[in-house]
């Protein structure tokens, strides 16, 4: 399969439709009088924004895109000369430096400056700094919703309280102060509605990665499944089609015994087969990916297309409970579990997805991810059996992206992989 | 025997060298079924331990005088130093006689830690500690309440003490105690750093670490006693407050680089957990109550805790001025996300102040002080000549 091929998959355009109509109306926000509401992908409230007819704007979102389009360089290098250190993370330094830069979108147009900055507090101290500087810069004001951590690795009644109570009596009302709108929780119902069906079918494609061979890459491919459902569109009918569709062209693959789609056209043998922990790099992207494909690895399950939520171990959103829900949702986001925790859903990933081995990339920009990431090696190293690859590398700051080094490690991992397994086979004999 | 403030400081010195730390040891062997529970940087309820009967130890790293061999292998090298010298603490034994860990939510690093240490240590007692965002009374003051209580009892059934509300009222009046006499020291080096200089009320501050409150604030008390009467020579140095040291600290040897490079440090961010509250818990009524309250209304602002508000700066500025500083220094570790992203606020606001300011990035083992006393020298030097104008 060509390039221009792939191009061709229906739900792939309807993906880049989607996003690309998000960020027009987003530019067109001043003059059709839409409120936007800035907040993280990790326990956005995007459902509860919409009910206020108000656009979310996602910073790492637009963060990651001028990685992907290659001008992170050159805003980081700016944010760094206003005074920036270079120990923190790039997304923020990207961020900042696009405002400077006249906060151009993806689309070329330029971007609003947020009406509000809804403070999701989830699973990363960055967060809380990042909104505080915008703040200071765009004089926007901004609400936090604290969502606690869970340090010991469970959601107790007490923390769902407090995040249940600001919703209620702190989020809520500063979106109607924002927006001039009152809350109407049955439309709230009605988006979560639409939330769980797309989640239901988001899930059935990352499980069919189960299959041999898997008919999607759950990291590199994921990341672009998982570009709707993090950004404006769950709780639309829009994003639950839109997931209906992949869902069916996934299970039409697994008919023919279909290979994922990659840039460089179908995988026609799988090879391998990994589980991936951490965040991808956006400047190098398409690069990073094809070290893989060359190699004939394919991911199957990965923990960064689940820091939007981890709806394949079961969460949905409930109508039933609509502010409830959005509290567990929130604290449910990947980043925000325990590291045995973490340890435990990679072990499962890999025994579940029958993976090979697997692979770090840690990124230098973020400590949420980062920090403790050696010892989950060892962890789950441990736990399943399967010697694990560590590289180093980062999100959106091409300074970091070492690709020859990168790309060695890769290889010399997979080599040892196949000689583990031609060791095994001759064992067998 | 009166101790001089030298000797004093020469004492705490060597608690501050002591990576076995006896002193809290000591104290734990003094009786038996004694416990310690220890915690790291920046907060800690600790009136909850103390009430429970058990030592609130605070661990803050090892410094620039062990040897990180174990811990770097579980850390890259971009993270602080903070987590790899406790780890380091942690796997050489060194911590062994700690009963239990409680890890508040300071920053990622130590939040994932939590999760290190219950892999590191499986069995034992580790908590981490989610403190309010939310400063409503009615919201995160009772979640605070909440979170309180649950650790209080569960500290408890690990000593074996249950919290009670007098036991817990008369904690809270220990550490109020506790608070003002290192409140009285910093106004005292404030006032007369030539005769209560960082380099003595840091280690003199740094061994309540390991002490139990009552000590420490005696001890607190002798040092101001006798620093106060002190003669020392007139040194003339450009008064300076410290911005940024509030979780991985700065060896000693740089406070005093700092102090040699002529400047008075008259008020600084080390060791934060020590002077928390900007005013005293009340000791009367429910004292879990009195604890959210005084953390929802009372907690000294920090790079840590949300700021509802713009200008970030405005804080620093009030410190600087009721300090009657020159100038500030922004020391913080290196890759230390809350101090390095608070940083830019702060520095617009000293800007639009026309405060001014040098920044530097340390880790708790620097040992290269030249180009920091350098800098700090040079800004010394420049706040005089300002001065002068
Ligand atoms: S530190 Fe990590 S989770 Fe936080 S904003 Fe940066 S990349 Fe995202
Ligand atoms: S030094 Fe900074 S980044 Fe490191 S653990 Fe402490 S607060 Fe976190």
């Amino acid at each position: 399969m060509t390039r221009t091929d792939v191009l061709k998959d229906d739900s792939q355009q309807r993906q880049k439709d989607l996003i690309g109509g998000y960020f027009t109306r987003l530019a067109n926000a001043p003059k059709t009088g839409h409120k936007t509401v800035a907040t993280f992908v990790p326990g956005n409230l995007t459902e509860l924004i919409s009910c206020f007819d108000a656009i979310p704007i996602l910073p790492e979102i637009n963060a990651l895109q001028s990685g992907m389009r290659k001008l992170s360089g050159n805003y980081i290098t700016e944010a760094e000369r206003q005074g920036h250190s270079e120990d923190v993370c790039t997304y923020v330094k990207c961020d900042i430096g696009m405002f400077e830069g006249g906060n151009i979108g993806p689309t070329g147009e330029a971007l609003p400056k947020p009406d509000l900055l809804l403070l999701s507090y989830t699973g990363c101290f960055t967060f809380m700094k990042w909104f505080e500087l915008l703040r200071e810069k765009y004089g926007t004001p901004s609400v936090m919703l604290h969502v606690p951590y869970q340090g010991q690795g469970e959601v107790t009644p007490e923390m769902r309280k407090y995040v249940v109570e600001q919703l209620e009596r702190v989020v809520i009302p500063a979106l109607e102060h924002t927006t001039g709108r009152k809350f109407d929780i049955d439309l709230l119902r009605e988006k979560l509605a639409w939330s769980s069906k797309a989640e239901d079918d988001l899930v059935k494609v990352w499980e069919s990665a189960k299959h041999r061979p898997s008919p999607i890459d759950g990291y590199f491919g994921g990341v672009y499944y998982i570009g709707p459902i993090f950004t404006a569109f769950r709780g639309t009918q829009e994003g639950a089609e839109y997931y209906a569709l992949l869902r069916s062209e996934i299970e039409q693959r697994i008919r023919e015994g279909r290979g994922p789609v990659t840039p460089e056209g179908e995988m026609k043998e799988e090879k391998f087969r990994l589980v991936v922990e951490g965040p991808p790099n956006w400047t190098h992207f398409r690069d990073f990916w094809k070290m893989f494909t060359d190699e004939g690895a394919v991911v199957v399950a990965s923990t960064y297309t689940k820091v939007g939520g981890l709806y394949d171990r079961g969460f949905r959103h409930d109508p039933k409970d609509p502010l409830g829900t959005l509290a567990d949702y929130c604290m449910g986001c990947y980043t925000n579990h325990s590291l045995p925790n973490r340890v435990d859903l990679i072990s499962k990933y890999i025994e579940e997805y029958s993976a090979d081995g697997f692979l770090i990339n840690s990124v230098k920009s973020c400590a949420s991810f980062s920090a403790g990431q050696l010892m989950i090696l060892r962890e789950v190293e441990k736990r399943t059996g399967r010697t694990g690859a560590f590289i180093e590398s980062d999100l959106v700051d091409p300074r970091y992206f070492s690709a020859a080094n990168i790309k060695n490690r890769i290889e010399s991992y997979l080599q040892m992989l196949e000689q583990k397994r031609s060791s095994v086979a001759g064992a067998a004999r | 025997m009166t101790r001089s403030p030298e000797q004093i400081a020469a004492d705490c010195e060597s608690i501050y060298y002591d990576l076995e730390f006896k002193p809290a040891r000591d104290w734990k062997a003094a009786e038996p079924g004694r416990k310690v529970v220890g915690f790291v940087p920046v907060f800690c309820p600790r009136e909850v331990i103390s009430a429970a009967g058990a030592l609130a130890m605070s661990i803050v790293g090892a410094g620039d005088w062990l040897e990180v061999i174990r811990g770097d292998a579980y850390y890259q090298s971009y993270l602080c130093h903070i987590p790899r010298s406790i780890v380091e603490l942690a796997v050489s034994n060194r911590l062994d006689f700690v009963d239990g860990m409680l890890f508040p939510s300071t920053c990622d690093v130590i939040r994932n830690l939590s999760g290190m240490w219950q892999m590191l240590k499986p069995g034992s007692f580790v908590r981490y500690v989610d403190v309010p965002q939310n400063y409503e009374p009615e919201i995160g003051g009772r979640f605070w309440e909440g979170e309180l209580r649950i650790l209080a009892a569960e500290i408890g059934k690990l000593t074996g003490v249950a919290v009670t509300d007098d036991s817990l009222r008369e904690s809270i009046r220990i550490w109020n105690e506790n608070r003002a006499a290192v409140d009285e020291m910093y106004l005292l080096r404030r006032d007369r750093p030539d005769l209560a200089p960082t380099s003595e009320v840091y280690v003199v501050l740094r061994a309540g670490n390991v002490m139990d409150p009552a000590s420490h604030t005696k001890l607190i008390r002798e040092y101001i006693a006798t620093a106060r009467t002190s003669k020392r020579a007139a040194v003339d140095s450009s008064r300076v407050v410290i911005v940024g040291a509030f979780c991985e600290q700065p060896p000693l040897a740089l406070i005093k680089t700092i102090e040699r490079s002529g400047c008075f440090i008259v008020d600084d961010d080390f060791l934060l957990v020590s002077r928390w509250y900007t005013a005293p818990v009340a000791e009367t009524g429910d004292p879990f109550k009195a604890l959210a309250n005084a953390f929802v209304k009372h907690t000294i602002p920090t790079a840590v805790m949300y700021s509802p508000k713009t200008g970030r700066g405005g804080a620093l500025i009030e410190r600087v001025k009721t300090a009657r500083a020159e100038g500030v220094i922004f020391a913080a570790p290196s890759f230390c996300t809350p101090a390095l992203l608070d940083q830019p606020m702060l520095v617009d606001g000293l800007e639009k102040a026309g405060i001014p300011y040098t920044a530097f990035k340390y880790a708790e083992n620097t040992g290269q002080f030249q180009p920091i006393r350098e800098q700090t020298g040079t800004f010394a030097d420049t706040m005089k000549l300002w001065s002068a104008v």
